[in-house]
C-alpha cells in the first residue's frame, strides 16, 4: 500500500518536472523550507508532497487555463509579503494559479501560502492536501506568526463574497475586510496587489441557493450555468503590481484604515483593469 | 510573603538553595544523612507519572505522596499518605511537616468513572487542596493540566497560545473537569499572589508506562482514522513531562504554560513510524461507530476523542521554553516509539 503510494508520488513528481519545463528541478531545489525528520515543517507543509501534488494543478496552469503571469518580479524574493488579489470563480482555482505562478514561473521560486477559509479543515482529503501543500487557516494568529517568520501569504479580502458572487458582478470588487491590513501594518509587510483576469468567467453563477448552503454548512451554494461549478477553459492572466508600503499604526481607528484599504483595493482594481484592457478574448 | 515567613521562624533568611524557595531549611548542600532541603508533596503519586516524578525528584527533595491508592514499591524515604483529597484528614499531611511545594497530578481521567464522583474529586478536591496548601504556607503549586483544554476545533490556528479560550468541552465533555480545574487555578493565581502557581498544559503525553487515550490509541494494531483527515499532532514523552514538572517546581517560574515535546508531525507519519495499518472510516460513520463500541464496552475510546484525530489542537510552547529554559530530551522518533513494548 505504502509502496503504491510512493510509486504514484514519484510519477506525479516526474509529471510536475515535465510540465514545468527545463530548469524546473533546479528552480524547485532552491526552495528549502524548514523540515523535520518526517519531512514536514511545523505547519505540516511537505515540499516533497507539494512537488507531487501540484502536478494536476500545473496541468491546469499550463494546458487548461494556459496562465500568463506578468510582473512576477514584484513579488519579493525573500522576506515577508502579503499578496492581495480579487477572488472569483466559485472554486478557488485563482489561489492555486497565483501560487503556481510564484512556484513555477518566478525565478527564484517562492512558496506562497494561501490563507484558507475556516470551513476547509472540515473537508476530508481537501484539508489534508491543503495542509501538506502549505496552506493554513486564515486566522489572525496564523497570519501574524507566518509574517513574523518572513513568509509570503496570499489573501483574498473579499473572501467568499467574491468567490461566489454571481456572474453579473464579475470584475466588481466586493467589500474588503480590514483584518488583512491591520496585520500588514503590524508586521510592516509590503502588500503586492494582484489582479486575476479570467477566473471571473470560469463558472458563471446564476444565483446562490441559500437553503442548500445552510443544509450543507457551506458558505454559499452557487448554481452555475454548468450546473456544477466546474471551470470552463478560460485563459487566466495574472498581473502582479508594485508592492505598496502603507506606513502607520495598526491600532488606528477603522476610518483611518478604511482609507488605506481603499488604496489597496484601487491598486488591485488597477491591475485587473490593465489585464482586461490587454486581453483579446476570454478563452484565448 | 511576610505571612508565610512566620511558618519557619527559626530559620534565618538564607540564600535560596536550588529549588528551595526563600525558606531553605539549610541552604548548605545536603550531606549524606541530612534530609534534603525542601519538601514536595505530590498528589496522584501512585499513578505512573506520579511515580516517575517522585523518582526524578528523589534525592533532591523530600517527597510526600498523597493518593487514594496505595503506593507500591515505595522507596523507604518517601512518605505516603493514602487519603482522599476531599477528606479532612488530608490537612494532617500539611500539619505534620512543612511542605514547600505541591505538584497536583491526582486527576481522574477515566471516561467510564461515574461522572459526578470524578467531578467532585477533581474540582472540589482541587479547591480543598489548594485552600489547605495556602493555609499551611506552601509557596509553590504546580497543576498538571493539558493542551487538550483548548479543544481540536476546525478553525483553530496552527499554534494555540496560552491566551486561547478553553473550548475543549464544547464537543467533548471528557475534558470538562480539567477545564474547570485549570480555570479555578487561574483564579487562584489572582487571589494568592504570594503563592507561586504554575499551570502546565502539556501536549499528548505518551510513554511506556502511560495508559492515557493517546498512548492506548497508538498501541492499537489497526487504529481507526478519519478518512481524508491527517491532522498535525504533538506528542511529549512521559520522562520529558516529569522534567517539565520539575522545572516548574523550581522557584522563579509562575504562570500558565503550554509544554511541547520535540515537534509536530502528521498523524499518518506517526502510524507509519509505528508500523500500524490504520483503518480509515468516513467522517460521518466514525462517530456513530466509536460511540457504539464505547457504549458496548468493546473499546475504551469515548466518541469525543474522534475530534483529536480529525482536527488540529497544536500549541505554541515557546513561552515555557523561554521562561523555564525548557527543551525536551527525547527526539520525535523516540517519543513516538515509546508506546511500543520494549524489546
Amino acid at each position: 500500500m505504502a509502496g503504491l503510494g510512493d510509486e504514484v508520488r514519484e510519477r506525479l513528481k516526474r509529471w510536475t518536472l515535465e510540465l514545468g519545463g527545463p530548469g524546473t528541478r533546479e528552480r524547485l531545489e532552491q526552495l528549502t523550507p524548514p523540515r523535520n525528520e518526517f519531512g514536514v515543517d511545523p505547519y505540516g507543509f511537505d515540499i516533497d508532497y507539494l512537488q507531487a501534488a501540484v502536478a494536476p494543478v500545473l496541468w491546469l496552469y499550463r494546458k487548461y487555463f494556459r496562465v500568463e503571469a506578468f510582473g512576477l518580479e514584484n513579488v519579493p524574493n525573500e522576506g515577508r509579503a502579503l499578496l492581495v488579489a480579487n477572488h472569483s470563480g466559485q472554486l478557488p482555482f485563482d489561489a492555486a494559479m497565483v501560487e503556481m505562478a510564484c512556484l513555477i514561473d518566478k525565478d527564484p521560486p517562492r512558496a506562497v501560502r494561501a490563507l484558507v477559509d475556516k470551513w476547509v479543515p472540515t473537508l476530508p482529503f481537501v484539508s489534508t492536501i491543503f495542509s501538506r501543500c502549505g496552506q493554513v487557516v486564515g486566522t489572525p494568529e496564523n497570519c501574524r506568526r507566518l509574517l513574523a517568520a518572513d513568509e509570503a501569504l496570499l489573501v483574498f479580502p473579499e473572501g467568499t463574497r467574491g468567490l461566489n458572487k454571481p456572474f453579473a458582478e464579475r470584475y466588481r470588487l466586493q467589500d474588503f475586510g480590514l483584518g488583512f491590513l491591520r496585520l500588514a501594518l503590524e508586521s510592516d509587510a509590503p502588500i503586492v496587489p494582484v489582479g486575476v483576469v479570467g477566473a471571473e468567467e470560469q463558472a458563471p453563477a446564476l444565483f446562490d441557493l441559500k437553503p442548500m448552503a445552510r443544509l450543507l454548512a457551506f458558505p454559499h451554494f452557487p448554481i452555475t450555468a454548468t450546473l456544477l461549478p466546474f471551470p470552463l477553459p478560460v485563459r487566466y492572466r495574472l498581473w502582479f503590481g508594485e508592492p505598496l508600503r502603507l506606513g502607520g499604526s495598526a491600532d488606528d481607528e477603522d476610518s483611518v484604515l478604511e482609507a488605506k484599504v481603499a488604496r489597496v483595493k484601487s491598486a488591485v482594481a488597477a491591475q485587473m483593469a490593465r489585464g482586461l484592457e490587454q486581453r483579446r478574448h476570454v478563452f484565448w | 510573603m511576610p505571612s508565610t515567613d512566620s511558618a519557619s521562624p527559626t530559620v534565618p533568611p538564607a540564600v535560596p538553595g536550588p529549588g528551595a524557595g526563600a525558606s531553605a531549611e539549610g541552604a548548605a548542600p545536603a550531606l549524606d544523612g541530612t534530609p534534603p532541603p525542601w519538601t514536595v508533596a505530590i498528589t496522584g503519586i501512585s499513578g505512573n507519572l506520579g511515580k516517575k516524578l517522585a523518582k526524578l525528584l528523589h534525592g533532591e527533595a523530600h517527597i510526600v505522596g498523597i493518593d487514594r491508592r496505595p503506593f507500591r514499591e515505595r522507596p523507604k524515604d518517601v512518605e505516603h499518605h493514602q487519603v482522599d483529597i476531599r477528606k479532612n484528614r488530608v490537612e494532617d499531611v500539611f500539619r505534620r511537616g512543612r511542605i514547600d511545594a505541591l505538584a497536583h497530578l491526582g486527576i481522574v481521567h477515566d471516561p467510564r468513572a461515574g461522572s459526578s464522583e470524578a467531578h467532585s474529586f477533581n474540582v472540589a478536591g482541587t479547591q480543598r487542596l489548594l485552600d489547605i496548601a495556602v493555609r499551611h504556607g506552601v509557596r509553590k503549586i504546580v497543576l498538571l493540566s493539558s493542551a487538550n483544554v483548548y479543544g481540536p476545533l476546525p478553525g483553530n490556528p496552527n499554534f494555540l497560545t496560552e491566551d486561547t479560550p478553553l473550548l475543549g468541552a464544547a464537543r467533548f465533555p471528557g475534558v470538562r473537569d480539567l477545564i474547570e480545574m485549570d480555570m479555578y487555578v487561574q483564579g487562584f493565581m489572582w487571589k494568592h499572589p504570594e503563592v507561586e502557581t504554575v499551570i502546565l498544559r502539556p501536549v499528548n503525553i505518551v510513554g511506556p508506562t502511560v495508559r492515557n487515550a493517546p498512548s492506548n490509541y497508538l498501541r492499537l494494531e489497526r487504529p481507526v482514522t478519519v478518512l481524508g483527515f491527517d491532522p498535525i499532532v504533538q506528542l511529549i514523552h512521559e520522562d520529558d513531562v516529569c522534567r517539565a514538572l520539575a522545572l516548574a517546581l523550581r522557584p522563579g517560574v509562575r504562570g500558565v504554560y503550554n509544554v511541547t515535546g520535540p515537534g509536530e508531525v502528521p498523524l499518518s507519519a506517526v502510524m507509519k513510524e509505528l508500523g500500524r495499518e490504520p483503518l480509515p472510516l468516513p467522517h460521518f460513520l466514525v462517530r456513530p461507530i466509536v460511540r457504539r463500541l464505547f457504549e458496548s464496552r468493546l473499546s475504551g475510546f469515548p466518541p469525543g476523542e474522534v475530534d483529536y484525530i480529525q482536527y488540529l489542537c497544536a500549541v505554541d510552547g515557546s513561552r515555557f521554553a523561554r521562561d523555564a529554559t525548557w527543551s525536551p530530551q527525547h527526539s520525535m522518533r523516540d517519543t513516538i516509539r515509546s508506546v511500543l513494548p520494549s524489546r
